[in-house]
């Protein structure tokens, strides 16, 4: 049980972590590791490589932005339902694209989230290259005022938390499993009379919509959204985590994120920001030619050679 | 980590004030943040130049403020309103930055303002040309300091309206900038006879302007009005006369800088009118202003540089006479106190953050006027601040 | 001024004309990922950066060399094939028996690099580069007037474009080239250097990226995105076309061009978003694209 206690530290680090560093910042890391996480279950267990998680990233965003200024529901509601248009879009490209593999599948849903890119930018509500400004964070169930950026930060906590666990609980279900034997013989699978086209779109709507959810809590913390959430460099950069932290390593994506989100805030600010992008491809290149198991999992293999 | 040295440094800051009693300056320095494109297509108009022209003023302004230093700390906004507005919020709540200048892109500005009233902040904004500032987005901490949209419009349609060019075609930045200025240009049109016949909108930074000159080639237009910024104006300009359009009808940027001024062929250029709110070579006082700046710099100063020198000096010395960085009380003062300097000519700030001034009316030179590559605007005529300049609405009337 | 059932032809021809000049480009570019794809598997997201290399250093050569255009056409992309060979032996190499997703991380990574450090170097606003003396003006023909230089970039792309066409799909050449990535082993067997084939190809398809660049280098402004705004849009034609077909890649490639021109008459708002509007129709009806094979 050692990983539970692993789970604990981690936990309360996160816990008094806003009394130490800029919540702002923290809640920022807290939506990409979401993201990553979310990008994973379709990278790491069903093994598809999406260029186009951006788009419901930015749906997310979008949506609950929009609902924010003009509805006047609460932000819980908000990101709720954000967090469904996006998984309804999810389902959509799922079935769109899922029957294609490798390559195919990271070109066709690229073009996809293009196609939503260029709808974001035309379309007057998400208020184009402005993007949509000056969102309210609200009072979380009409009571606790967001605008405070600690209780901000407990919120976004308690979502991740909540998708975090739903992705291991996924993972680890019986229907996680069928993934995992997807991915590493789908013909196998298909001949156990798996239809596994179904348990991929699943999977990728589940996805989608964790990245919606990680993108409707991103709009509220920033209050903002903007096209940079769907441009395609975003879908990149999500991959760039993964591949730092670990494909198909649970807590990968969360390291991955944190090290890249972190990376950007000191370089971005600094003397380096000018060589942010050079440093990033730089990394990618890197990770692809000699750590393909990324942090996590070379740490797993070294705990392994050694503990195991 | 960080909390240690925060209580540290307020130790020593608390140190520091009681010997120097009189100040009241919330952590025992003046912290200034100059948010501004770096690389991309405005840089030219408010990049570095504009860092370097704020630490002008700071140093020509003595270094301190009430006996505290005053730093100055800049960043990339990257042309994007998130980027932006995180870095303000960063500096506001994390960093003790006390004021943001610079503040170049109406899209970015937009979402940093919001962030710095919110913070209860003053924002100078020295570049960006929306009027929304103070007047759909106005706040009382808004400072809009060089020129706006309204002032461009007012100040180069009309004339052109006059002279008989009635039917307009508008290449428009698509964003906030470009729409506002697409908008009051509409108004000015209107009011004086004259009709809009089309509309193309790009984005921004777009490298090839080809189809939308064609489109206004076949508009049967009398003028092609330019109602973008930067590169994207000089790119423009280049598809237009590739096309041969500047031969069939004139093109009027709604909007030049210098440094773009400079980047166009003069073959082509020569003869187009503009309105700006500042030129190096107007009297000795802007020539000297403009050396200093020249000798640091490497270039002549656009507009939104001696605006952003001289929103600097207005504000240090309303922090100097309110004997607080206070916003609420600086910004009494800065309203109060009339901004007089080599850029600020028969100059008010109003109630709503405009602040009015004379603007200039002027033609860029042809090939054979020039005395050399930095001699590129002759002046026609100066606009009083009060007829380029649309009144102060009354929902923005803070005092 | 002409029109037909309220249309007026001249607007329409002319952006017709503009589209085309635009497609000549996406079929350049998405010849070069074609080729690349057909013979490695490997999608070069890098093909952008390359373009991008291709009309930097036109611009550099013209600047610092005193090199003209003439000169750059057939200089820069050998230099840039050469980048592209080092980039297939040294970096592609190594992977090449892994999950080909590894290889499309690869070169996005190094696009990136090589954007960045433009970026760092020149800033994002872009240099410009002078039409050649000898294609300024242009000819007045009855619906528009059309720059010399923009119908050069058609007749050099189509020519290109046929070129190369005709040497993989009917030349001796170009029968060891889809041998080769048909039954590597065998053509290996029958003393054929299929690596060195493949290193070649690399170079070529990348070269082409290079040429498209210095093409482009004067009526776009050289900046270091004007690759990775252009790539996205030819990956959409390349999915479109059928991934790997050498003839599906051209004719979308000018194709879409032409739609994209249509649309900027009737609907400029949408005419950024259409190819990806085509792209999801093809999909739907045929999902190996209009041109590729069923995998």
């Amino acid at each position: 049980m050692k990983i539970n206690k692993l789970y604990l530290v981690l936990l309360l680090l996160a816990l008094v972590a806003p009394f130490f560093l800029y919540p702002v910042f923290l809640a920022k890391l807290l939506c990409f590791a979401l993201f990553a996480c979310a990008f994973n279950l379709m990278l790491g267990y069903v093994g598809l490589l999406s260029f186009g998680h951006a788009a419901f990233l930015g749906t997310g965003g979008y949506v609950t932005g929009w609902l924010m200024m003009n509805s006047g529901l609460t932000p819980e509601l908000a990101i709720l339902l954000g967090t469904l248009t996006a998984g309804a879009l999810g389902a959509l490209y799922g079935k769109l694209s899922v029957k294609r593999e490798g390559i195919y599948f990271a070109m066709v849903t690229l073009a996809l989230s293009q196609l939503v890119f260029f709808i974001y930018l035309q379309a007057p509500f998400t208020g184009g290259e402005d993007g949509m400004q000056g969102v309210p964070r609200g009072k979380l169930f009409g009571v606790i005022d967001l605008s405070d950026n600690i209780s901000m930060y407990y919120f976004v906590l308690a979502i991740f938390l909540f998708g975090f666990w739903l992705i291991h609980r996924t993972v680890h279900s019986p229907f996680g499993q069928v993934l995992k034997a997807i991915r590493e013989n789908e013909p196998r699978a298909t001949s156990l009379g798996y239809n596994v086209n179904d348990y991929k779109w699943v999977a990728f709507t589940i996805s989608a919509a964790l990245a919606g959810l990680a993108g409707s809590t991103k709009t509220l913390v920033f209050q903002l959204a903007s096209l940079t959430d769907v441009h395609w460099h975003m879908s990149g950069e999500v991959v760039l985590m993964t591949l730092v932290g670990g494909v198909g390593t649970i807590l990968g994506p969360v390291v991955g994120a944190g090290v890249i989100v972190t990376m950007q805030n000191y370089l971005s600010s600094g003397e380096l920001g000018n060589y942010l992008h050079i440093i990033m491809g730089l990394i990618f290149v890197i990770c692809v030619l000699a750590f393909r198991s990324g942090i996590v999992g070379e740490l797993q293999k070294v705990w392994k050679r050694n503990f195991g | 980590m960080k909390m240690m040295k925060k209580t540290l440094l307020a130790a020593s800051v608390a140190a520091l004030a009681s010997s120097a009693a009189m100040a009241d300056i919330s952590d025992g320095k003046l912290k200034i943040g100059v948010l501004a494109d770096m690389g991309g297509v405005y840089a030219d108009i408010c990049g570095q130049g504009c860092v370097t022209a704020t630490e002008m003023a700071v140093e020509d302004f003595g270094g301190k403020v009430l006996g505290m230093p005053i730093e100055v700390i800049s960043a990339d906004d990257q042309l994007k309103p998130d980027v932006g507005s995180a870095i303000v919020r960063k500096w506001v709540e994390d960093e003790q930055v006390d004021v943001v200048g610079g503040l170049v892109s109406s899209a970015v500005v937009g979402a940093a303002t919001k962030v710095l009233t919110d913070a209860k902040k003053i924002a100078l904004i020295s570049t960006a040309a929306s009027n929304a500032f103070t007047t759909k987005q106005c706040s009382p901490y808004n400072v809009h300091w060089t020129y706006n949209v309204a002032a461009l419009a007012n100040g180069t349609v009309q004339p052109m309206v006059d002279a008989g060019n009635k039917k307009w075609f508008f290449i428009t930045a698509d964003y906030a900038f470009g729409h506002a200025l697409e908008d009051v240009a509409t108004k000015v049109i209107k009011e004086n006879g004259g009709e809009v016949v089309g509309v193309a909108r790009a984005p921004l930074s777009t490298t090839d302007f080809s189809s939308y000159i064609l489109q206004a080639q076949s508009s049967g237009a009398d003028v092609v009005a330019l109602a973008n910024a930067g590169n994207d104006t000089v790119n423009a300009l280049k598809a237009a006369s590739e096309f041969g359009l500047t031969e069939m009808m004139s093109v009027a940027g709604l909007l030049v800088f210098t440094p773009n001024a400079q980047a166009m062929d003069p073959n082509v250029a020569g003869g187009m009118r503009t309105t700006t709110g500042f030129y190096w070579d107007l009297d000795e006082q802007t020539r000297e202003w403009s050396k200093r700046f020249m000798e640091r710099h490497g270039s002549i100063p656009a507009m939104g540089h001696a605006g952003a020198y001289s929103m600097t000096m207005h504000y240090l010395k309303a922090v100097e006479a309110a004997g607080t960085d206070d916003s609420d009380a600086v910004i009494k003062k800065m309203k109060e106190m009339k901004p007089d300097d080599f850029f600020s000519r028969n100059a008010t700030l109003r109630a709503d953050g405009r602040m009015v001034h004379d603007m200039y009316y002027v033609e860029i030179k042809k090939p054979e006027e020039r005395r050399d590559g930095d001699d590129i605007f002759k002046v026609l005529s100066v606009i009083p601040g009060d007829k380029a300049y649309a009144p102060i609405l009354p929902e923005c009337n803070f005092k | 001024m002409a029109t037909f059932l309220g249309i007026n032809l001249f607007g329409l021809f002319g952006q017709l004309l503009v589209g085309l000049i635009n497609g000549s480009f996406y079929a350049l570019l998405s010849l070069g990922l074609a080729i690349i794809f057909g013979l490695l598997k490997i999608i070069n997201f890098a093909q952008g950066a390359m373009y991008m290399l291709g009309a930097f250093s036109a611009w550099l050569a013209l600047s610092y060399l005193g090199i003209n255009y003439w000169a750059a056409l057939i200089l820069v992309p050998l230099a840039v094939g050469f980048v592209g060979v080092l980039m297939e032996r040294f970096l592609i190499r190594p992977i090449a028996n892994e999950d080909h997703l590894y290889s499309l991380l690869l070169t996005f990574g190094l696009a990136l690099m090589v954007q960045g450090f433009f970026t760092h170097v020149y800033g994002s606003s872009g240099q410009s580069y002078a039409i050649p003396e000898a294609l300024r003006g242009g000819t007045k023909l009855p619906f528009m007037y059309l720059p010399d230089y923009r119908a050069w970039i058609i007749l050099a792309s189509v020519v290109v474009c046929g070129l190369t066409w005709w040497m993989i799909e009917k030349t001796k050449l170009g029968a060891y080239l889809r041998a080769g990535t048909e039954n590597p082993q065998l053509m290996q067997a029958f003393g054929i250097n299929v690596p060195l084939i493949v290193t070649l190809t690399f170079g070529f398809g990348v070269g082409l990226a290079g040429l498209a660049g210095v093409m482009a280098a004067p009526i776009y402004s050289v900046s270091p995105d004007m690759g990775s705004n252009l790539l996205i849009v030819v990956f959409a034609i390349v999915v479109i076309g059928g991934m790997g077909s050498i003839g599906g890649a051209i004719l979308t490639g000018l194709g879409m061009g032409v739609i994209e021109g249509l649309t900027k008459y009737f609907y400029p708002e949408a005419s950024n978003t259409v190819i990806f509007l085509v792209m999801v129709i093809v999909l739907l009806l045929k999902p190996a694209g209009l041109f590729g094979k069923e995998a």
